[in-house]
């Protein structure tokens, strides 16, 4: 398998934001028939700049650490990176399979029994069903959910929903793993096991790439930190470096 | 750094610069293929989302459908006049493939709306959500398809080797409901009124083809313009006829064939030109 990479070059996001006359066809031709009448402003369409001439080469072996403000434009980052999106301008070429821890609760179906699920989510994350089925007891022994891996998702308490999600999320061991600060969840037990967890399947990616808040985490997990503002990048580097300069001390 | 062999695991994204938009819809819609276990589990899960609540699951369509067929059957059959052991056959042949292709191309529309979370989260071909909808829909119409051997037996009706070209029909059925699909979920998540617009299409072509009513009750002098301009006319003649024992005309399969290859040309061209903008739609 080639090595993973990632390069970003000249990257820039426009966001259209609709409102709900804009997502009307009917508004739109009637705007469009009545020409000068109807400001072009006032057609409910705002542009919105997510992200601007974003450089970024990001090789394998790298821990890369984003941080930024709220609305930096860090999320929309995430997404171009974990090819979800893809730039209005600019090149993004992302080699290598990918995951993203992002919201690890999306995409799961209520009524489905928590094995449905496991393999609902396995076979979306790109699993083939046979590798799900073949995993499917070492997930469910992570879960320890016991017998309710039987019943319906809905029925499990907020907790052992989480667990779940995180089961599945983490059992497959992507090239390039994006998470959107450190998965943390369930009791003193779970917590124990799903940080070994992390731990494990950071170690195994090669690129790994965190957005946080946390100084302690950035610096413990990464060597590069990519500091954010309003959709630029402000500062590259080293990751004690540009910790010092975000956080200020 | 070391790295476990995962060959299963088989999302390699390599993006493509500088290619036509014809080639990026063919790309998404390979992609998808490639990984095909994804929109068959989602296409099978959706079904069982049926069964969950009730034993007779999915089945309840198909009784509703039975009892709507019996009762189209028998009403329309005396209103017209028409013998019941031609009618019936008629009629629910007609309704079950309406029910494919109306229900499908309306599903369509909201096929990546409702998979917003999906498609946010998860990298993988937006063709996936598409053909997981066509795939669900023909799960249900193998549900439904059960009613004409039943009523074939119930009314004694022998079955001619001509029928087997129902089975090229229902190729190009499904063909031409994937393109459509492909143009509509696009146009859909950018105007969400069209979804309103496509049902409302639907239900109007539902008695402007005939389905309730045969295309020999038409007067001969318009019945040409009515039938022959009717797209979906075509696509039902064609499975529709070779099971009732007759073969369409040239013409009946002419449309359907050109449809698909103009149809699929032109919608993966629009795909794949509009298909990165949908994440931002959503």
């Amino acid at each position: 398998m080639k090595s993973a990479s990632i390069k970003l070059k000249n990257v820039g996001v426009v966001f259209p934001v609709y409102n709900a006359s804009s997502l009307s066809l009917k508004n739109r031709m009637l705007s469009a028939i009545t020409g000068g009448i109807i400001d072009r402003r006032h057609d409910g369409i705002s542009l919105v700049k997510g992200l601007e001439n974003i450089d970024l080469n990001i090789c394998s072996g790298e821990r890369v650490g984003l941080v930024g403000h709220n609305g930096a434009g860090k999320t929309t980052l995430l997404r171009i990176l974990s090819g979800i999106f893809e730039p209005t301008s600019g090149k993004a070429d992302i080699r290598g399979s990918c995951n993203s821890l992002i919201n690890i609760g999306l995409g799961i179906d209520p009524e489905a029994t928590g094995r449905e699920n496991i393999l609902l989510r396995g076979v979306m994350m790109g699993m083939k069903p046979s590798k799900v089925m073949r995993n499917i007891d070492d997930i469910i022994d992570f879960t320890g959910l016991g017998d309710f891996i039987d019943l319906p998702f809905r029925t499990y308490s907020t907790g052992m929903q989480m667990r779940l999600a995180f089961a599945v999320s983490t059992s497959i061991r992507p090239q390039i793993l994006i998470m959107d600060e450190w998965l943390s969840t369930g009791d003193e037990e779970f917590r124990e096991r799903a940080n070994q967890r992390i731990s494990e399947i950071v170690n195994l990616s090669e690129i790994l790439i965190l957005a946080s808040h946390s100084r302690e985490l950035l610096l413990s997990n990464c060597n590069r930190v990519v500091w954010l503002e309003h959709g630029k990048v402000r500062m590259d580097g080293k990751a004690e470096d540009v910790v010092k300069t975000y956080f200020g001390h | 750094m070391t790295k476990p062999p995962n060959s299963d695991f088989s999302q390699t994204e390599v993006s493509i610069a500088n290619n036509s938009s014809l080639m990026l819809g063919v790309d998404d819609l390979r992609a998808a293929i490639r990984q095909k276990h994804i929109f068959m589990t989602l296409g099978w899960q959706d079904v069982l989302a049926r069964y969950r609540r009730s034993r007779v699951g999915a089945f309840w369509l198909t009784i509703n459908m039975a009892v709507l067929i019996a009762t189209l059957g028998i009403i329309f059959g005396l209103l017209f006049q028409t013998p019941i052991e031609t009618f019936l056959p008629s009629v629910a042949i007609g309704i079950i493939l309406w029910t494919l292709l109306s229900v499908t191309v309306s599903e369509s529309c909201d096929s990546f709306s409702s998979a917003r979370d999906t498609i946010l989260q998860v990298k993988m071909p937006l063709s996936t959500q598409l053909i997981r909808v066509v795939v669900r829909n023909l799960i249900i119409f193998g549900h439904n398809a059960l009613i004409i051997p039943i009523i074939f037996i119930f009314l004694a009706k022998p079955i001619d080797w001509i029928s087997i070209y129902a089975l090229l029909g229902l190729l190009l059925l499904i063909l031409n409901i994937a393109w459509m699909s492909f143009v509509l979920s696009i146009v859909c998540t950018r105007f969400r009124d069209v979804t309103e617009i496509i049902k409302n299409l639907m239900q109007v072509m539902f008695y402007a083809t005939p389905i309730i009513w045969g295309s020999e009750m038409l007067p001969k002098k318009i019945s040409g313009i009515i039938l022959d301009f009717n797209p979906f006319y075509h696509l039902i003649t064609i499975i529709r006829e070779p099971l009732l024992g007759q073969m369409p005309t040239f013409l009946n399969w002419v449309i359907p064939v050109s449809m698909a290859i103009i149809g699929w040309g032109l919608a993966l061209t629009f795909f794949g030109y509009y298909k990165k903008r949908v994440a931002y739609w959503l």
